[in-house]
């Protein structure tokens, strides 16, 4: 039951062999039997679930349902949930109680999923292995010992472990692709404005995206769809048809072309991370695919500039938790500074203060231009990049992640080491195109995902290559060992 | 450039965030090392590049100056740690 797609579970649904109740109510039974160790779920929506779940089957009953109706997820503990705790994994909102409800959220309940909680993720999505979490780490169900990635890692974590089905996630330097690859599942960005904002906790405006994981490129072409579309909620959604995300998968690759940045193939890389990712580009090119090399001459700089506008951003965002209003308030401030400083200093965790010192130190009088505005001409070079080499190429690939996934604790007291993990992935948000992980490979048994990442608002032909590639393998059906048995 | 711990008591300051003495020293070394990494982007001129805010280059859209939002006053205070008589409490500013 675990592993079965979708459709395969919407058709068991509308055959009437399993109800939503008794689905939701198998997959709630696999949280409580498997993740007591892992850590993916923070908020259980167990009761709601059940309600939703019965709703659901009424809906299949009287024939109005659609691929997704009835299907148990869980959403990142960063998208509102009207009357559920929203914490973003910090301190700060342990106790917040959202009142409303995401935009993306809203819509995969309009289509008639059910969420059974809401997962584990690194503070405020600031960090690359999900230990700045307040409620502590996750743990990556290949390796118990190693990360999930981050910061959507309770996300990943949970659909690696067969869960739930699919999980949404944020990306706003890698936060889906690398925990996709590090948990051996498929993840996707899609291009920035493309899945509202709205009652997402904001963490860095311009970079902000939402997504999906699941096991199969055609689930998460599923949920993507759902999740998709012009919110006017959101000043920045883009008002632009959505593509039919599913319309075009089965379509044959034959005489596309395929482009490697030679950046991202140097000597620095791993010799058994360029062989998985090698034979998933042969594999690619067997299906009829031309391959390419291509340059992207600045791409070098896109962790340099991500951390000036990424923390600027932050730093501003999160000037909102003042203690007042919402969130962490300091026992008896004795004036209105003290309850700010210690609200904040005592809510707020350790990266999340070094990120938002960060911000505050490059937008400060005499720097801003040195840094912020450096910053975004660099962005601009990186962007161009982009745009040129797709030119003349249909799709860019690349390792997700420079190594597979790393032990508990190794990164943590390294930020600029942390950082660096990200260095795939992060030129993508910069230029806001969407990009995907899908797995290509183990080494050590640890998963290697390879990244896949697609011109404006292509994700139809992203997702179409993803899908034909998973024709060609079964790297995205592994199970991690200890996963496989019924709860 | 090296961040030193008078910037990290005074940037601290600027964004109202409440650090303990012992630990500025380890944030003043972690500052440097990324400001380090962040300083790589001098290895290119950028003259006559356009700054870029948004990566489609889009402006913010305007909407009509009409009410949208429905008063959820209490729903919104329950939120808050200090509520009287509808406001939110802070403590005194003006003596």
């Amino acid at each position: 039951m675990y592993n079965k797609s979708l459709k395969e579970l919407s058709n068991s649904l509308q055959n009437k062999d399993i109800s939503s109740v008794e689905l939701s109510q198998y997959f709630l039974n696999r949280i409580k039997h498997f993740d007591g160790e892992l850590n993916s779920v923070i908020t259980s929506n167990e009761e709601a679930a059940l309600v939703a779940a019965a709703e659901a089957d009424k809906c299949i009953q009287s024939g109005n349902a659609g691929l997704l109706t009835g299907i148990p997820l869980l959403h990142k503990d960063i998208f509102c949930t009207q009357g559920l705790r929203t914490s973003c994994g910090s301190k700060m909102l342990d106790n917040f109680i959202a009142p409303y409800t995401a935009t993306a959220v809203g819509k995969l309940e309009q289509a008639g999923a059910v969420m059974l909680g809401k997962t584990n993720m690194d503070e405020f999505a600031m960090g690359s292995s999900n230990e700045t979490s307040f409620y502590g780490g996750v743990k990556n169900p290949w390796d118990l010992n190693t990360v999930p990635g981050g910061s959507s890692g309770g996300s990943a974590a949970a659909v690696a472990a067969r869960l739930v089905p699919i999980a949404s996630g944020t990306d706003t330097g890698g936060s889906i692709r690398q925990p996709a690859a590090f948990c051996g599942i498929t993840g996707i960005k899609p291009t920035y404005g493309r899945v509202s904002r709205y009652g997402m906790i904001a963490f860095a405006s311009s970079l902000d995206q939402a997504g999906t994981f699941a096991k199969s490129a055609e689930d998460a072409a599923i949920m993507l769809q759902a999740m998709s579309g012009f919110d006017e909620k959101d000043s920045t959604s883009v008002d632009k048809p959505v593509d039919d995300l599913l319309a075009h998968l089965g379509d044959s690759i034959k005489g596309l072309t395929v482009g490697l940045p030679k950046e991202f193939f140097t000597d620095d890389l791993d010799d058994s991370i360029r062989e998985t990712i090698e034979t998933a580009i042969d594999a690619i090119q067997s299906a009829g695919a031309n391959i390419k090399e291509i340059s992207l001459p600045n791409i070098n700089l896109s962790v340099p500039a991500y951390y000036v506008v990424a923390p600027a951003e932050c730093s501003a965002n999160l000037s909102r938790f003042d203690g007042v209003r919402y969130g962490y308030r300091c026992d008896s401030p004795k004036d209105l500074e003290d309850l700010y400083k210690r609200s904040r200093g005592e809510g707020f965790g350790d990266e999340v203060k070094r990120r938002i010192m960060m911000g505050a130190y490059v937008l400060s009088a005499g720097y801003y231009d040195a840094y912020y505005k450096k910053a975004q001409q660099v962005r601009r070079l990186i962007k161009n990049d982009f745009v040129e080499a797709f030119k003349g190429v249909d799709i860019i690939a690349s390792p997700t992640a420079p190594s597979v996934a790393f032990s508990a604790g190794e990164k943590k007291d390294d930020p600029v080491s942390m950082y660096l993990s990200d260095i795939f992935t992060i030129g993508v948000n910069l230029a806001g195109l969407p990009g995907m992980s899908v797995p290509c490979g183990f080494i050590d048994k640890k998963p290697v995902g390879l990244q896949l990442i697609g011109n404006y608002f292509e994700e139809a032909k992203l997702l179409n290559v993803a899908h034909q590639y998973q024709q060609l393998t079964d790297w995205h059906l592994a199970v991690p060992a200890g996963f496989e048995q019924e709860a | 450039m090296s961040i030193q711990s008078e910037d990290v008591l005074k940037i601290a300051h600027l964004a109202r965030l409440g650090i303990q003495q012992e630990q500025v020293e380890a944030y003043t070394s972690d500052l440097s090392n990324i400001m380090k990494l962040v300083e790589q982007m001098n290895q290119v001129d950028t003259a006559g590049i356009e700054p870029m805010a948004h990566p489609l280059d889009q402006s913010q859209r305007l909407r009509s100056d009409v009410v949208t939002e429905v008063n959820q006053r209490e729903a919104l205070q329950q939120n808050a740690s200090d509520t009287e008589d509808g406001l939110f409490l802070v403590p005194r500013v003006i003596d």
